[in-house]
């Protein structure tokens, strides 16, 4: 079935891309790298995850026609919608949070931001 | 179909335990909550797979308010680590 082997592939894809960005927060130097894999991979790999869901209850809902599955799939995409916004504003809060409060990057070449508050 | 879900589930929640090691050990403050930040994320695609695995549209509503709330929870640790609160 085709429709198994789309699910199936969605669900590789969001799961890698997590362990990619777990790996990352492992392995990187400092805050401002391991917050720029955190963020981006796990974020990309919920909304694959949540893709999956989409698909299924789409599948679903075309096989039996039955309610439940339209309002499963369009919560699911609100629920998708809000996390992929939230993110974001998450990760720039943090980060900004995180140099006010005197962490610098690692291996910094130029600080381009204490230059411009001078 | 519903095995590779399930399956799924168990993945992400090893993903989890292994994101906990930075939570534990991580040398700075900034550092857990970048921690916190994956776990709640995480969470949420755990809670997205168990509603399509188990029918249950209340699954997803709380995914939803989960979301939010993290997103709330996580601006505060953010504005008190910056010093603006």
């Amino acid at each position: 079935m085709i429709v198994d082997t789309i699910i199936v592939i969605c669900l590789a894809i969001g799961l890698i891309f997590n362990a990619l960005g777990v790996i990352g927060i492992l392995r990187f130097p400092d805050v401002y790298t391991r917050l720029h894999a955190e963020t981006k991979t796990t974020t990309f790999g919920t909304i694959f995850i949540g893709l999956a869901v989409v698909i299924s209850a789409l599948s679903a809902l075309l096989g039996t026609g039955e309610g439940q599955y339209l309002t499963l799939l369009l919560h699911t995409i609100i629920a998708v919608i809000a996390l992929a916004f939230t993110n974001a504003t998450g990760a720039h809060a943090i980060a900004r949070a995180a140099y006010r409060s005197g962490y610098k990057p690692a291996q910094a070449v130029v600080d381009r931001m204490k230059e411009a508050k001078q | 179909m519903t095995d590779a879900m399930l399956i799924s589930v168990l993945v992400i929640a090893v993903l989890i335990v292994v994101t906990m090691i930075r939570l534990f050990l991580g040398p700075t403050a900034p550092d857990r909550v970048v921690a916190l930040d994956a776990i709640n994320t995480l969470t949420i695609a755990a809670m997205l797979l168990l509603g399509a695995v188990y029918r249950e549209i209340i699954f997803i509503d709380v995914a939803i308010v989960y979301a939010l709330l993290s997103f709330v929870g996580t601006l505060y640790i953010a504005k008190y680590l910056g010093g603006e609160m």
